[in-house]
């Protein structure tokens, strides 16, 4: 079980939190139209992103997609060739990085080799000429929120991959930075250990009120951090949004297939008297419910992730908006989850995910088995790109 | 795994034998030697090895040679002197090899292969060779002065002084500092000096708090490479020193082919040796401590 730890109501403030939507919040962070070319490479192209003070934004990407240049450029290690990056509404063109109110908490995790656990720590707040008896009490309340405490002295080549992270952390958020970067913070641990991380970070972010701008190319991890995640794709940001909506309504095939599985129909739409859209399409005909629907006539994508579709068997009660008969052409089984790849036409393969609810089921799906697969009319969006 | 599959203690074996036969061999013959007393004969000492009467032989070496060294001021000064020369070369080399070697790692990596091509290319030429170069550099009449006069400058006495021989130093033992600090500064991870600059040191303080902690290993390193040879070097003091420079290397190489006095020749190097490998120990059990 997990345990659960003593934290501020979070789930209040984490519902109610949307500063993006309020015309009158001022972004703590701003890009406007900024540019970076690596010789003829263009690694970020005309980003405009507002960031809010105590927000948790995560850029997504694929690796070489600018997400990291992007972040670096806020750090002050890149400059931009073109655009303005903005922190409390000053530019910061003319801020070298250590004079820059961001602290960045390395991949790699930077970790000075040469000095101890509380020395890496107390580094950048010498560099701030406080007395020591104040980094001596900052370094302490640091190691306590990382639950160091025992680790002070050792170096960092005595610690594992998770201390390490750790240490990486406390280092960068004793300075109170305004703002928070993250290079794929847990990109190097193993996958139980990045799982708790991922929440750990959730609830020190709320408890320091301090901002977070992570990057990953792991939508899971963007995912569960992220009040809004930036999802971009050479350099571009492509869809800004809060990953229910990124996932439940990307805003293109390329959102739609970067962020999980999904299964995508090419159609026309036939008719449409919103909220209801017939399309029809080389599988057959679809029921969908979509606002956002263009008019009669316009080739559009119908986009319908695996586990809103289900799979039976047998063949599912007349009045089901969406039904295609197929015969189960591999099986993934996952143990929580299993996803059937089933062919519903000539060379037309689809992912359907079924939750395994019960231990043992009576008659198994197996392959080649004929099967019907269903959805309802509001499990899929169409996409117009 | 037994000895007999597995056959990796032979490769472990050459540099023990080369150590052997070219280092323990030739040393034990020097020691023995500095235990004889000198004698008018040929070779100029005694006693003679013999395998007849090897208790007799024992017997005659004794350890008064040593009590030579200590009584004569000479030695003690000689070998004060090389410990100086040699600690204000090093210094020196310090100085001046680490800018090279920073600036070296520093760069791009095209020029980077350059600028090593660059430091390693005097050893293309024989070391006695480009120390006679800097006789014809340094004498009164020489490439320095004849450059100062087109300049309208008075002349400078460099040669057979000390400055001479430290100019000698520097120029002969550069790549030994030099190459050793750019392998360790070229190494280091770059993040390091943006994570200091990401925690508020400036680019001065950076290099302070960590590239130069950091590359204190290269620093030592190079001062021992230099150090050691620099201490018994007796070319450079020979060629561009003057009289008054003291050395040891000089000094037993008077003893040796001028005043044939082998066994005190032998007991200088002997001694010499022992005052090297002693703080070279100290350094190696240090680098393990640090390794641990």
């Amino acid at each position: 079980m997990t345990t659960k730890a003593a934290r501020p109501n979070i789930g209040a403030i984490r519902s109610s939190f949307a500063p993006w939507n309020d015309p009158g919040t001022k972004p703590l962070v701003r890009f406007d139209g900024v540019t970076k070319r690596f010789g003829d490479q263009i690694a970020v192209d005309n980003v405009s992103l507002d960031i809010y003070e105590r927000e948790f934004f995560a850029l997504l990407g694929p690796s070489g997609c600018g997400k990291t240049t992007l972040m670096r450029m806020l750090a002050g290690f890149e400059t931009p060739d073109a655009g303005r990056i903005m922190l409390g509404g000053v530019d910061l063109a003319d801020t070298p990085p250590h004079k820059r109110p961001v602290n960045m908490m390395f991949q790699s995790y930077a970790l000075f080799p040469h000095l101890s656990v509380a020395g890496n720590i107390a580094f950048g707040l010498k560099m701030e000429g406080l007395k020591k008896v104040a980094i001596t009490d900052r370094v302490n309340e640091m190691l306590k929120l990382v639950k160091l405490e025992a680790y002070a002295a050792r170096m960092p080549h005595q610690l594992s991959g998770g201390q390490r992270q750790r240490v990486a952390l406390a280092r960068a958020i004793a300075r109170k930075p305004r703002v928070l970067l993250l290079d794929e913070p847990l990109a190097a641990l193993d996958k139980k250990l990045r799982e708790e991380t991922q929440f750990e970070l959730t609830d020190l972010q709320m408890e320091l009120g301090i901002t977070f701008l992570t990057v990953t190319h792991d939508q899971d991890e963007a995912m569960v951090l992220a009040d809004r995640i930036g999802v971009m794709d050479q350099g571009r940001i492509v869809q800004i949004g809060p990953p229910t909506e990124v996932y439940e309504a990307p805003n293109s095939r390329g959102v739609a297939e970067f962020l999980g599985d999904i299964n995508i129909f090419e159609g026309i739409v036939e008719t449409f008297n919103s909220p209801v859209a017939s399309l029809k399409s080389a599988d057959g005909h679809f029921k969908v419910v979509d606002e956002d629907c263009p008019a009669g006539g316009a080739t559009v994508w119908l986009a319908v992730r695996p586990e809103k579709m289900r799979i039976s068997p047998k063949a599912p009660p007349k009045g089901t908006a969406n039904v295609l008969a197929g015969e189960i052409w591999d099986i993934g089984y996952l143990g929580d989850w299993t996803t059937y790849i089933v062919e519903i036409g000539p060379n037309r393969l689809i992912r359907v995910a079924q939750a395994n609810a019960s231990r043992i089921v009576e008659h198994p799906l197996s392959w080649d088995d004929k099967v019907w697969v269903s959805f309802d009319a509001d499990a899929g969006v169409v996409l117009t790109r | 795994m037994s000895l007999r599959r597995d056959k990796s203690w032979m490769a472990a074996i050459a540099p023990y034998l080369w150590l052997g036969m070219l280092f323990a061999f030739p040393f034990l013959l020097v020691f023995k030697l500095s235990l004889s007393d000198v004698a008018l004969s040929m070779p100029p000492y005694a006693p003679k090895f013999d395998p007849g009467n090897i208790g007799r032989f024992v017997r005659a070496l004794d350890l008064d040679t040593y009590g030579r060294l200590v009584s004569d001021p000479i030695y003690i000064k000689a070998w004060l002197s090389s410990l100086k020369i040699a600690a204000i070369s090093t210094a020196l080399l310090v100085l001046i090899g680490y800018p090279i070697a920073y600036g070296m790692a520093r760069c791009s990596s095209g020029s980077r292969q350059l600028l090593v091509l660059a430091v390693t290319l005097p050893f293309f030429t024989s070391f006695l060779i480009r120390v006679y170069a800097w006789v014809a550099i340094l004498k009164p009449a020489g490439i320095l002065n004849a450059g100062l006069h087109a300049l309208g400058l008075p002349p400078v006495a460099v040669m057979n002084t000390d400055a001479a021989v430290y100019i000698g130093m520097v120029y002969a033992y550069l790549p030994f500092m030099a190459l050793p600090l750019y392998a360790v500064l070229e190494k280091q991870d770059e993040s390091l000096i943006e994570a200091a600059a990401d925690l508020g040191a400036t680019p001065f303080r950076a290099f302070w708090t960590v590239t130069f902690p950091m590359s204190l290993p290269g620093v030592a390193a190079g001062a021992l490479l230099c150090f050691i040879p620099i201490v018994g070097e007796f070319v450079i003091p020979d060629l561009l020193g003057g009289s008054s420079t003291l050395m040891i290397g000089k000094t037993i190489w008077t003893e040796f082919f001028n005043n044939r006095d082998w066994p005190a020749a032998a007991a200088a190097a002997t001694a010499l040796l022992i005052t090297l490998v002693v703080p070279l120990m100290l350094y190696q059990r240090q680098q393990a401590r640090v390794l641990r």
